[in-house]
């Protein structure tokens, strides 16, 4: 079955509910950041004031233990292909109809343009932070999405370094770890998470996961007939080095313009790679110093 | 145009994101870069204050064309109207239409008014006496036209006196390169905007402006809106679904509080408030404001019903309804004037209610100084925001400008309940009106507006009772009965929307203003709400979803007037009542039911009034409103594409420069507005502009805006850890060239001064901003958010510190939009420092003390 990880649906039977996310289509932000006030309303997260940073509007900076949704800001000059192109990529969008489909984005003449894009947790299908959790406080809810328990989580901070998009913090003054729930407890209760309710131009939709992705091809196939050649889905595919994810993104340009890795791997794929050549190594080495010890008696 | 809406109205800009799905193309005009700009299809910049050059372009570009929407502006404007032939434009006056006045610095509009007709000074002359300034000086609601018809009419509309041509010759300098020349954008600009506005507009298309305070906040403000109403009346655009201008407002339910105004000069539903000397009784009074032809000719009904609603059985035929004991206005007592009043020791008391003056006001300082002559001080607001701690901790403080014990201001602070805590309506941009229930009680101390001013106004009754002192019998005899109920004694809001809406004699719930009488048998506190509660029920807290109606939505919410949703929709059919194209079918003539109908909204128009009835020759009221002139508010029922009566600062709008501006007016000798508001005082000092001398000192451009992570002065924003932490410090933006220039550092401080302050800031340099060039110069803007203050969890100077007070006379708001400044790196001087350095600023300039 698609969508599927190692502990959902097969570990919960019929208490499995399907497995819902998000699809983040960053080609309709506005930059508003009502999804970070409503997520740290819901989930009473702490203020975490970062003072002033320079870095266009944004000045919360990337996810942490206080910050589970943020908004990236890129303000962004014209590619240099375009500006191959004359120069103009307006006149370059409308060839490709780009404004019929109200997408382009880049302004005339000046070769500028602003991205926004919402990021979060991706729940990945193969989540690392999960599997070297030695209390499992974290865990795969029924809804195939990754929890920190808080009562459970001892702080000892292995996941931090498990995911590979730096997403798990653990809070200053506190020790534990703390991320995106993907609103665990409105999930409970069928209320769509606070930061998708709370967005008004629909860029975060929540919902089935497998519903998303559909939506997503369609969107993505939508914005590349205008010519937006550079528009992708990141995470939205089964094969990739998480499995795909549980949130996914609609981007306008590569992934790591936003900020986010490029081609990102569950950090413990390896693992059994290494311990099995960390065996082979063993053995050689054992045979090696029993040959010393015993060969050298001879 | 003038707008933010991306980050200012982020809610309503998801129909704006939808729109552009289906189609929409968006073009923003602004002059910066910002998240709207982001997602429109094309962003243009032009020079703050340079709105109307541009609009102007493109009226130019629609005659040059013959873009007209000839049977839409012959039949629905005043375009085939002949204007008196001693009327002069500004092209003919350098920069004055006729009527000008040097003395008192005021037009007399007497030249200005259709021609054969003599009632345009009716409503004007005798407030202008009673130094009455703004929209009711020449009588706002129009002039008397006999029979609603006026006199001179060339229908097709060649005569060199109709409006038409006055308005093709007004506009006929505003060339794609002259306009180019003074916005410091491109001639192909103009013209790419005016191409896709006219290429859009049409029988079967229309196109939409969305202003905001980026038009109003202007010494031009109301004619930048004027300027748009030309261009979408020439084009055809009002009264039909996907037309329109929409004023997006500066925050949540300021629609409300125009329309139940919270304003000094008018009564709820526009009524001018009443003045002393012109106004001794009801009927003068409704002679004076009220033409006779149109909606506006049935003001007597609508004020006696107000009357009936405040004094109920005391308000009679014979004692003129209670007529005088409305308050009268005997001057200008708008805020801006109010605070100079204060400062001078003419004000004892202030009620300072959900508004933060030290911060948010031009000339922030000025406003503290006013505040410490008061004897007392309440405000209501979330928290001890600044203009409730000035007396303790103002930068005034910090200069030793003024010491706390010598500031003799009693301050009250009440804290306020948030909308979540209580019943009531907010009014949006298309005047629809939606109830929202409380949630939850407030907390502590907190209480509504309603409570207080309900419970405050039942105290000082029991503290008069029994009095025969006259003077407090409008106290006494006020229908002051609302219900109370709760922990707290809350007024029941929805008893005080049953008074608004209205009743008949019997007690029953009125449908329509239609209904109201000038007997006293029908009570209404507001007339252009009549019928809100109509049939018993709150029609504003009907809650039908979308998906359950038709995409008009009837029954979500509900409209002023008579739950219109599309206002002056007559506009939507031709003169015969027929649709303009089925595409844009929305209210038409129904031949076989003889009455007007429609998709699903309500017919802005007398149901039964045929389109081809013509008034006769005395008609009045509405009896004199054609059946193809759909603009029922205005006496001869057509839309205004040159304003008669209603503005003190022209017909037509004009470009001048704003107040302080570092470029000559290069269309007329006059620089700036004429009529503009200005204090000339030592604490409200003026730059030079133009070609004056000293003008280079403050060489920048200065715009102060908002974020959406904010909320206007801080009160509701900077206290709520959520969002200070967003946007934590004051900061300016500035272009890459002007940093160069400046020598300012990305990250780093700068100090921001003109010759009311000097204000430190973190610098963010970005290529959102960019330089101009303008008359062969390069011209930098300086973008600065208003939002800090010296209280809250993040803190900053203000950028409103650095503006002057100088008003937009029909409205008298201030221009908060453009000024002159010069910028410096490195944070400002403390102390007495900082005014050593606004005063070497001053005098460098040689700005007057």
């Amino acid at each position: 079955m698609s969508l599927q990880t190692h502990a959902w649906p097969s570990t919960y039977g019929a208490e499995s509910r399907p497995r819902v996310g998000f699809f983040t289509d960053t080609s309709i932000c506005i930059g508003c950041k009502a999804c970070e006030v409503a997520c740290k309303e819901w989930n009473q997260i702490p203020m975490s004031i970062q003072g002033f940073t320079g870095k266009s509007l944004d000045n919360t900076v990337d996810l942490g233990a206080n910050t589970w949704r943020h908004v990236a800001f890129v303000e962004q000059s014209l590619p240099a292909d375009a500006r191959d192109n004359g120069g103009d990529l307006v006149r370059a969008a409308q060839a490709g109809a780009a404004i019929d489909a109200g997408v382009q984005t880049y302004q005339e003449g000046d070769g500028f343009r602003w991205l926004m894009a919402s990021d979060v947790c991706k729940h990945c299908t193969h989540a690392a932070c999960l599997d070297v959790c030695p209390t499992g406080a974290l865990f795969r809810t029924e809804f195939g999405t990754v929890v920190v328990q808080e009562d459970v989580c001892n702080g000892c901070g292995y996941c931090v370094p498990a995911c590979p998009f730096g997403v798990l913090d653990q809070r200053e003054g506190d020790g534990r770890v703390w991320k995106c729930t993907l609103c665990y407890d409105r999930l409970k209760d069928d209320q769509e998470p606070a930061c998708a309710q709370a967005c008004p131009t629909n860029s975060i939709q929540f919902g089935e996961l497998g519903e998303l992705r559909e939506r997503a091809e369609h969107r993505l196939a939508k914005l590349q007939d205008a010519g937006q050649d550079k528009a992708q889905l990141y995470l939205a595919d089964d094969e990739d080095g998480i499995g795909g994810g549980g949130a996914f993104f609609l981007l306008l340009d590569d992934p790591e313009v936003y900020g986010l890795p490029p081609d990102p791997v569950d950090t413990r794929r390896d693992v059994g790679e290494i311990w099995a050549a960390a065996g082979v190594a063993a053995v050689a080495l054992g045979g090696a110093i029993a040959a010393a010890v015993f060969g050298g008696r001879r | 145009m003038g707008s933010n809406m991306a980050e200012q109205h982020p809610v309503g800009f998801q129909w704006v994101v939808e729109a552009k799905e289906r189609g929409a193309k968006v073009i923003h005009v602004d002059p910066r870069f910002t998240r709207t700009s982001a997602m429109a299809d094309r962003h243009i910049q032009i020079r703050p204050g340079t709105d109307i050059a541009f609009l102007g372009g493109v009226v130019n570009h629609i005659f040059e064309h013959d873009a007209v929407f000839e049977e839409y502006v012959r039949h629905f404007t005043n375009g085939p109207v002949i204007i008196k032939k001693d009327f002069r434009d500004t092209e003919d006056a350098s920069g004055f239409f006729s009527g000008w006045n040097p003395g008192d610095s005021a037009y007399g509009i007497d030249t200005w008014g259709y021609n054969k007709s003599t009632g345009e000074a009716t409503a004007g002359k005798s407030e202008q006496q009673a130094d009455v300034s703004g929209e009711q000086s020449h009588g706002a609601h129009g002039m008397e036209l006999t029979g609603g018809d006026p006199a001179d009419v060339d229908n097709s509309m060649q005569d060199e006196h109709c409006v038409l041509q006055i308005l093709r010759r007004h506009f006929s300098r505003y060339t794609p390169e002259t306009v180019a020349e003074i916005c410091g954008c491109s001639p192909d600009d103009v013209v790419a905007v005016a191409q896709a506005l006219c290429e859009n507009s049409s029988r079967e298309r229309t196109s939409a402006v969305v202003y905001s305070v980026g038009w109003t906040q202007h010494t031009i403000g109301v004619q930048n809106i004027r300027a748009a109403s030309i261009v979408q009346l020439l084009l055809g655009n009002i009264g039909r679904p996907g037309g329109g201008i929409l004023a997006l407002r500066g925050h949540a339910n300021i629609q409300g509080s125009t329309d139940i105004p919270t304003l000094y000069n008018i009564l709820p539903g526009y009524i001018p408030m009443p003045h002393p000397q012109s106004h001794p009784t009801l009927d003068k009074f409704v002679k004076l404001n009220g033409p006779d032809t149109g909606a506006w000719g049935n003001l007597k009904p609508y004020m006696v019903s107000m009357l009936k609603a405040w004094w109920g059985d005391v308000a009679t035929e014979d004692n003129d309804f209670c007529f005088d004991y409305l308050p009268r206005i005997n001057g200008d007592h708008s805020h801006y004037a109010m605070m100079l009043k204060m400062l001078d020791g003419g004000v004892r008391g202030m009620f300072c209610v959900g508004q933060n003056p030290t911060v948010g006001s031009a000339n922030s300082k000025l406003m503290r100084l006013a505040l410490a002559k008061l004897d007392w001080l309440v405000v209501r607001d979330f928290q001890p925001i600044e203009s409730a701690t000035f007396w303790k901790d103002s930068p005034e403080h910090e200069s030793g400008e003024v010491r706390a014990q010598d500031i003799q201001t009693e301050v009250f602070f009440l804290p306020c309940a948030a909308h979540t805590e209580k019943d009531g309506n907010f009014t949006n941009t298309q005047r629809l009106l939606q109830w929202h229930h409380k949630a939850c009680e407030p907390p502590g101390d907190c209480r509504s507006e309603l409570h207080w001013i309900y419970h405050l106004g039942r105290r000082i009754r029991e503290k008069l009772a029994g009095s025969q002192d006259p003077k407090n019998r409008p106290i006494l005899d006020l229908t002051w009965d609302y219900p109370v109920r709760g922990p707290h004694d809350e007024p029941d809001a929805e008893h005080v929307l049953q008074e608004i809406s209205g009743r008949s004699s019997d007690g029953s719930f009125l449908a329509s203003y239609d209904e109201l009488e000038e007997d006293g048998s029908t009570t209404c506190g507001s007339w252009i709400h009549c019928g809100i509660y109509k049939e018993g029920v709150n029609q504003s807290a009907r809650k039908r979803p979308g998906t359950e109606q038709n995409w008009i939505a009837h029954e979500w919410g509900w409209a002023w007037p008579k739950d219109t949703r599309i206002i002056y929709n007559r506009c939507s059919a031709d003169a015969d009542g027929q649709p303009w194209s089925e595409r844009k079918r929305y209210v038409w003539w129904d031949e076989k039911e003889g009455k007007w109908t429609s998709l699903g909204d309500s017919p802005d128009f007398p149901p039964d009034k045929e389109p081809d009835y013509r008034p006769g020759r005395n008609a009045k009221k509405m009896e004199a409103i054609a059946g193809d002139k759909p603009f029922i508010l205005h006496p001869d029922g057509r839309g205004w594409l040159y304003a008669p009566t209603g503005l003190v600062d022209g017909p037509l709008p004009a470009h001048y420069e704003p107040q302080e501006s570092p470029f000559k007016n290069p269309l007329y000798a006059q620089q700036q507005n004429p009529t503009r508001q200005v204090f000339h005082r030592p604490e409200n000092p003026y730059h030079p502009t133009g070609d004056e001398q000293g003008a280079d000192v403050f060489p920048f451009v200065l715009t102060t805006y908002r974020l959406t992570e904010h909320h206007t002065a801080g009160g509701m924003s900077r206290t709520v850890p959520y969002l200070a932490e967003l946007q934590p410090e004051f900061f300016v933006e500035v272009s890459p060239e002007l940093a160069a220039e400046r020598e300012l550092e990305h990250g780093g401080w700068a100090t921001v001064i003109t010759a009311r302050q000097a204000v430190e800031a973190r610098v963010l340099v970005t290529a959102r901003i960019r330089p101009l060039e303008v008359q062969g110069r390069r011209m930098h803007l300086v973008g600065a958010p208003y939002h800090w203050g010296g209280v809250g969890i993040v803190t900053g100077d203000s950028a409103n510190e650095l503006l002057p007070v100088v008003l937009d006379n029909n409205v008298h708001i201030s221009e908060y939009k453009v000024a002159t400044c010069d910028i410096r790196p490195g944070r400002r001087p403390r102390g007495r420092a900082r005014l050593d350095l606004v005063q070497t600023y001053r005098q460098r300039a040689g700005v007057k003390d």
